[in-house]
């Protein structure tokens, strides 16, 4: 619960900072709220299940652990935005203000056990993120991917609304154990129907926010229109934010109705997992295909919901962290990449800004492989680990099917995520020396040693949770 | 403990030599490798092949799932490990001829892969076998992919998809298995031993291994990336691919395949051994028609290999003792050949036979070389191809008659082939691409000497080898058996 509280604190300060002088004071200043924030977010390891705000908000050890992923990826975000000092247009405070306000509605989510807190967390996170997609104002596709992003996600909401609305109706209350207790002992009848209804609805909702298909339309516009450090914001804090909602919601309330979702689930991921996968390989901005990545690990995180056990959920938290490192890590390297050569004024994306990395930038090139042979689930990478989770996670419960085709998927996702790797190594280019800041480099190493080290000794986390 | 440090030394060698920087690499690596070489050899002598599995060792890695970092020694692992410690020291040897860009990461790749390769071959615990098995596709993607010819870039991309692919069919096997075990699970080799699977389950299980492994190593129909890959790969990448990679292989076949789903081998075995054998044939009738003398070697491993597969399928003594003694063979004989056809790249520019012709008449030691490893590789009697093919010959032979006699032909086809690539390029009249060819130089010699020892050694006395790996093979066998 401290974070939320101590990040909301924190969100207005930083919006008044913004009035002073000097800029060069915000970025020190939100890391360390961030730092903060973590430090009070592990205070309440073990401490066991609480409740707060009138059993709205649990804190246990999971919510915890979901916290700390979001709130590290958010730290990482913030040390390589650079406090935005390149761009004249910007707006510091806003921004940092936003993404901490943000940070607030991922957090709710992450803890929320009753819909509204749910619902509360969706929006605060969503709008923050509305407006940030939309913040480099001069570009043209950064408008249409904010325009796009609100409009289909108000409508997203608004399904979201309509199927907590049903749930109440069918089972009297908005909180997660009292719709369990009702879903567990209901009776078929009318009140069955209008539970599924609302599950279908409020799923439908969430499904939209993690980008799963088929309500994925929105992703690739919105990640490649939207500055590139928000891209690396929305598909790290976002996805993990919603995923952890996500479970929470089926594994706290529908677990007695376990056979009427799982089918949907199912069918959802492999659909997800199809769309993200062959979508990605014919694309050739880098930028936009790790928006395809993003839709095809979203699939995979599915699988991770289908099976809904406990191994599972440790997969979950797995693998959203070995997701976000890989992510952050592509993301960071593209983001130096991008700005070297230009195509008419805007950064260059596509993978033949990568030709001859290596040359002159062999640890840029280093973390680009790792964070790519993660994201493939190569071994000794976490990636690898984190699929493995997954799939080990659906075979306890007994559906291989669902397993053989991720398995098929991720040889596709070899092909497109190599591709940058060639680029960089084996292409000649004239790629000159980039300079990296040292902050930035610390960030990107730490994160691929991160990555290497939960591929080595995987099991650091067990038993944890 | 010995095989730890079996695994980690080329690492560390590997490491080293990355350091070392650019001059002395060269040197730094080959010591590495010989190091290696004199542990496995320490090893061997250690070694008792009546007491199983020996110098193991085991970690915990994740420990609730019963998941370990676990390995170990027998014969058949012992075989396999002096086969890749023996010949990486060559490997990096042969190329000292050669000058290739940024030399510390060359060397310190092919260390890395005999690390990993080690680690195949010694593992005792599934995933740490899968792990291995992945890693030691990754410094060899980069050996082609970087120092390799004009296609690289096409070719190994393929090469990688393909064997990925494969593996993961691997992965969901494992997998599976490791959720049959009881209690709270172990992925140790020999709790999957001991699973009762039922039939229909051991035919899914028996695909997903044989289709990982016949990619490997390859078997028809899964050959396609081979021939392309080894004619565009480095020498010494190719000598690694040829030589020891595709032994994991037939080694899964023979650690997984036979005794986990036994009940799968009988059903679908027969299958399994016809495509070996199309292989066998196939592959020798294209070796044949080729001019190019890589893609010829590389289609006669790709022929060598579906006899190796044939023998495990048969599932018999002869068969597995067969197999691991022609892999032994094999290695030696495919790394030699290679290095011949590279020495003669080297000076006259050209791999085609067309182009080629004389080279005997002024480098009769390379003719004599080359004669000596071309006939171990047809399995003349005396050189260590012939104990080898007789064992897997009359074990397919025992299997099925009819088999046995087609699988036979490779006898006839394989010295069609080879004589004609010795013939062609050796005798006749001298070509002007061959003007001014000198002999083999010391270095050179220094390579291909051990080669023929080993030939001889095999082909004379090759008890020393199958004593080596004979408990370990009946008690594998004891286990399919029932």
């Amino acid at each position: 619960m401290y974070p939320i509280v101590l990040l909301s604190f924190f969100g207005i300060v930083t919006l008044f900072l913004g009035f002073s002088k000097s800029k060069n004071i915000l970025l020190p200043a939100t890391l360390l709220f961030l730092i903060i924030a973590l430090a009070g977010n592990f205070l309440e390891w073990n401490k066991g299940p609480l409740l707060y705000f009138y059993d709205m908000l649990r804190v246990d050890n999971v919510t915890l652990a979901f916290n700390g992923i979001i709130l590290l990826s958010a730290f990482m975000i913030f040390a390589i935005s650079g406090g935005f000092q390149d761009n004249p247009d910007s707006e510091p405070a806003e921004y940092f203000g936003l993404m901490l306000f943000s940070l607030v509605g991922a957090l709710m989510m992450v803890g929320f056990q009753h819909l509204i807190m749910l619902f509360i967390g969706v929006e605060i996170l969503s709008v923050a993120m509305y407006v940030l997609t939309g913040s480099n104002k001069r570009n043209l596709r950064s408008n249409e991917a904010a325009l796009k992003y609100f409009l289909m996600g108000a409508f997203a909401t608004g399904f979201m609304l309509f199927g907590i609305t049903l749930l109440y109706g069918a089972t009297g209350s908005f909180k997660l154990e009292q719709i369990q207790g009702f879903a567990s002992n209901m009776q078929v009848g009318s009140e069955s129907y209008i539970l599924y209804a609302g599950l279908l609805l409020l799923l439908i909702g969430m499904l939209f926010k993690v980008s799963a298909a088929p309500f994925h339309f929105w992703t690739p516009d919105v990640y490649e229109g939207a500055p590139t450090i928000f891209t690396t914001f929305m598909s790290t804090v976002v996805k993990t934010a919603g995923f952890a909602a996500l479970f929470r919601l089926l594994s706290g309330s529908f677990t007695g109705v376990y056979g009427f979702w799982w089918i949907v689930i199912a069918a959802i991921a492999v659909l997800t997992l199809l769309v993200g996968n062959i979508g990605a390989t014919s694309q050739n901005s880098f930028k936009r295909m790790l928006a395809y990545s993003g839709i095809s690990h979203a699939g995979y995180l599915l699988i991770a919901l289908t099976a809904l056990s406990k191994p599972s959920q440790n997969a979950i938290i797995f693998y959203s962290l070995a997701y976000s490192l890989s992510t952050i890590c592509a993301f960071g390297v593209l983001m130096l990449v991008s700005k070297e050569k230009t195509i008419g004024g805007q950064p260059n994306e596509y993978y033949d800004a990568f030709n001859g990395l290596a040359k002159q930038n062999p640890l840029l090139a280093f973390v680009l492989t790792v964070s790519m042979l993660s994201l493939a689930g190569i071994p000794l990478t976490a990636g690898f680990w984190g699929k493995f989770f997954i799939f080990t996670s659906a075979a306890e419960r007994g559906i291989i099917w669902i397993t053989v085709i991720a398995v098929l998927m991720s040889t596709v996702g070899i092909y497109y995520y190599f591709r940058v790797i060639i680029s960089s190594y084996l292409k000649e280019g004239d790629l000159v020396k980039i300079r990296v800041a040292p902050f930035y480099k610390v960030i990107l190493v730490l994160a691929t040693f991160l990555t290497i080290l939960f591929g080595l000794a995987p099991g650091i986390f067990e038993g944890l949770i | 403990m010995l095989t730890l440090l079996l695994i980690l030394l080329p690492i560390a060698a590997g490491i080293i030599t990355l350091l070392s920087g650019e001059r002395l690499a060269k040197q730094v690596a080959l010591i590495g490798g010989l190091a290696s070489l004199g542990l496995a050899i320490f090893v061997w002598q250690q070694f008792d092949p009546m007491a199983g599995t020996q110098f193991g060792f085991k970690y915990a890695w994740l420990a609730a799932s019963g998941i370990s970092f676990a390995a170990g020694i027998d014969g058949i692992s012992l075989l396999l490990v002096l086969l890749t410690t023996f010949l990486t020291p060559l490997i990096i040897l042969s190329a000292f001829k050669n000058t290739y860009k940024s030399t510390a990461t060359f060397y310190s790749l092919i260390l890395f892969m005999e690390s990993a390769l080690i680690g195949v071959f010694t593992a005792t615990d599934a995933f740490l076998f899968y792990l291995f098995f992945e890693a030691a596709l990754i410094p060899v993607y980069f050996l082609s992919a970087v120092w390799g010819g004009e296609n690289r870039l096409k070719v190994t991309f393929k090469f990688f998809i393909y064997t990925i692919f494969g593996s993961l069919f691997m992965l969901v096997a494992l997998v599976y298995l490791y959720y049959q075990t009881p209690g709270t699970h172990s992925s140790e080799i020999t709790e999957f031993y001991r699973l009762q699977l039922i039939p229909g389950v051991q035919g899914f299980i028996f695909w997903a291994f044989f289709i990982a492994f016949a990619i490997k190593m390859p078997l028809f129909p899964f050959h396609t990336w081979q021939p392309d890959t080894y004619t565009e790969s480095p020498t010494p990448a190719t000598m690694l691919l040829s030589g020891i990679m595709l032994k994991m292989g037939v080694y899964g076949l023979i650690r997984f395949l036979l005794p986990i789903v036994p009940s799968g081998m009988e059903n679908w075995g027969l299958m399994a051994m016809i495509l070996s054998v199309i292989g066998i044939i196939y592959g020798s009738i294209i070796a044949i028609q080729q001019s190019d003398m890589k893609r010829l070697i590389a289609y006669s491993s790709f022929a060598h290999v579906g006899l190796m597969a044939a023998g495990v399928f048969s599932s018999s003594l002869n068969g597995l003792q067969g197999a691991l003694i022609q892999m032994l063979a094999h290695g030696i004989n495919v790394i030699g050949l290679f290095f011949i056809v590279d020495i003669i790249y080297s000076r006259t520019k050209t791999r085609y036979l067309d182009q080629l012709g004389g080279i005997s008449q002024t480098s009769p030691h390379l003719s004599v070389y080359f004669m000596i490893l071309l006939l171990g590789s047809v399995a003349l009697p005396l050189t260590n191809g012939f104990v080898g093919e007789f064992l897997l010959l009359s074990s397919v032979f025992q299997y099925d008659a009819i088999l046995g006699a087609i699988a036979g032909l490779t006898i006839i086809l394989g010295s069609v082939y080879m004589l004609r690539l010795f013939q062609k390029s050796m005798f006749g009249p001298k070509s002007k691409w061959v003007e001014g060819f000198q002999d083999l130089t010391a270095s050179e010699r220094a390579v291909l000497l051990p080669l023929i020892i080993m030939v001889f050694w095999i082909g004379i006395y090759p008890s020393t080898f199958l004593k080596l790996t004979e408990p370990a093979v009946s008690q594998l066998l004891q286990l399919v058996n029932n």
